[in-house]
């Protein structure tokens, strides 16, 4: 009884924490001034966020087919969403366009 | 909860929708409609509709959205200004929602009991499915037995679209036109994603033939499994250069997959028919209609899951063979 009770702790824990990484990502995506910053937020709701929340649904699950499933999920995302970010920030830079900062970088040594 | 889910869902829908309909890049319309198709996923899921919902992730999503971007490659990324004439454009639309809005007033409520839809032939599909078929999956029992005509239909729809792509965009033979650097190179500069892709195409793979033949007991089949497929061999061409991707499956071999998926789902007909049956009557493949069903719903899977594979691959390799317009 109590470790149920401990298991919906964890996992409620686990979720809420993950819901406010999501949020927090969605807000820097939203808010932050150019692309790499921005990818810079919204890699967390590829990463962190999606695996705090998966941890807590597996919680809830317990040793089923659900869960290895759920893993094989988490796993697919910590994979691809890093490379995901990886490509972008790499044909944004081949493209031309320079971080703000760098720009920052380049006008200070102008003067 | 649900509903609550449903309604934002279907608000996120509305609002996708528009600004799919408002923005002028048209990079960022193909970006939008993928988000809308995967909005429409999750929508359908909610609905209980997973197969549905799996089809939608994986063509509307998934395959449609490289499908346009390899158009974009060829002509602008820029929509043109709208010409004159958006007032008759408006009162068409106009008149047309008004018919539909009043048209559904008469529709029963969802999920009422007593729905038409409910009462016909849906009871007798879930109780004959288990000692006809046996096959835990009834959206497979109906679309692959029961309404296999149906389906014929679809996969002939799926060949004659690739067909039409083909004659339109011209399927390049005899010698290769002057290539460029991702036509042969692909991402192979690109370390991460060239590692991953790789790592990741097998897996994908094994997932699609999963989908293909998992389909008798959960949501899947050879429509969704076609589209994985296809995927897979598209991240591959992506990464390693088209030529590479075209070395692994020859231009020759999906012109042959076009025809024979819909031709091995035909053929399953015609036996039935030698056999003394109906046309796509299953139940005399084998001695027990039963077992008779299981072989027939595995060959016409196959035979669809091939169709799409092949149609998709070939509209695929159509565009990136082309030169900018």
């Amino acid at each position: 009884m109590t470790l149920t009770l401990l298991l919906d702790i964890a996992s409620w824990l686990l979720l809420s924490t993950g819901g406010v990484f999501v949020f927090i990502g969605g807000l820097g995506a939203l808010r932050m001034p150019d692309l790499y910053t921005r990818m810079h937020a919204a890699s967390v709701t590829d990463t962190i966020g999606p695996a705090l929340i998966i941890i807590g649904i597996i919680l809830q699950a317990g040793l089923t087919l659900a869960s290895i499933k759920l893993i094989a999920i988490l796993l697919f995302l910590l994979i691809t969403g890093p490379t995901a970010s990886n490509a972008l920030a790499s044909a944004s830079l081949l493209a031309g366009n320079r971080p703000e900062f760098a720009k920052a970088v380049t006008e200070d040594e102008k003067q | 909860m649900t509903t609550v889910f449903s309604i934002f869902l279907l608000t996120m829908l509305i609002v996708t929708a528009i600004a799919i309909v408002r923005i002028r890049d048209l990079f960022a319309t193909v970006m939008l409609s993928g988000i809308f198709s995967l909005l429409l996923a999750a929508n359908f899921f909610l609905l209980d509709a997973a197969d549905v919902a799996l089809t939608e992730a994986a063509v509307g999503a998934g395959i449609s959205t490289v499908l346009f971007l390899s158009a974009l490659a060829m002509t602008t990324d820029r929509e043109k200004a709208p010409s004159s004439n958006r007032i008759i454009a408006l009162i068409v639309v106009a008149t047309t929602t008004l018919t539909m809005i009043y048209a559904s007033f008469d529709q029963p409520t969802f999920g009422d009991p007593d729905a038409p839809i409910h009462q016909h032939i849906a009871p007798w599909y879930l109780e004959t499915t288990r000692d006809a078929i046996d096959i835990p999956n009834v959206v497979t029992a109906v679309l692959a037995s029961f309404r296999g005509y149906d389906t014929l239909g679809e996969v002939f729809v799926v060949f004659t679209a690739g067909i039409g792509v083909l004659f339109i965009l011209g399927a390049p033979s005899g010698k290769p036109r002057q290539t460029t650097d991702f036509h042969s190179e692909g991402l192979r500069h690109y370390l991460v994603p060239r590692v991953v892709g790789r790592l990741l195409t097998p897996f994908i793979l094994l997932f699609a033939l999963y989908v293909q033949f998992h389909g008798d007991y959960g949501p899947g089949g050879g429509f969704q499994a076609g589209a994985i497929f296809a995927a897979a061999i598209i991240l591959y061409s992506l990464l390693e250069g088209e030529k590479r991707a075209l070395e692994a499956i020859p231009r020759s071999w999906l012109i042959g997959m076009t025809a024979g998926g819909a031709l091995l789902y035909s053929a399953v007909g015609v036996a039935g028919m030698l056999l003394g049956g109906n046309f796509l009557d299953y139940s005399v493949l084998a001695e027990n209609p039963v077992a008779g069903q299981h072989i027939g719903i595995l060959l016409i899977e196959a035979g669809v899951g091939i169709t799409v594979t092949g149609v998709l691959l070939s509209i695929f390799h159509a565009f990136t063979a082309r030169d900018k317009f």
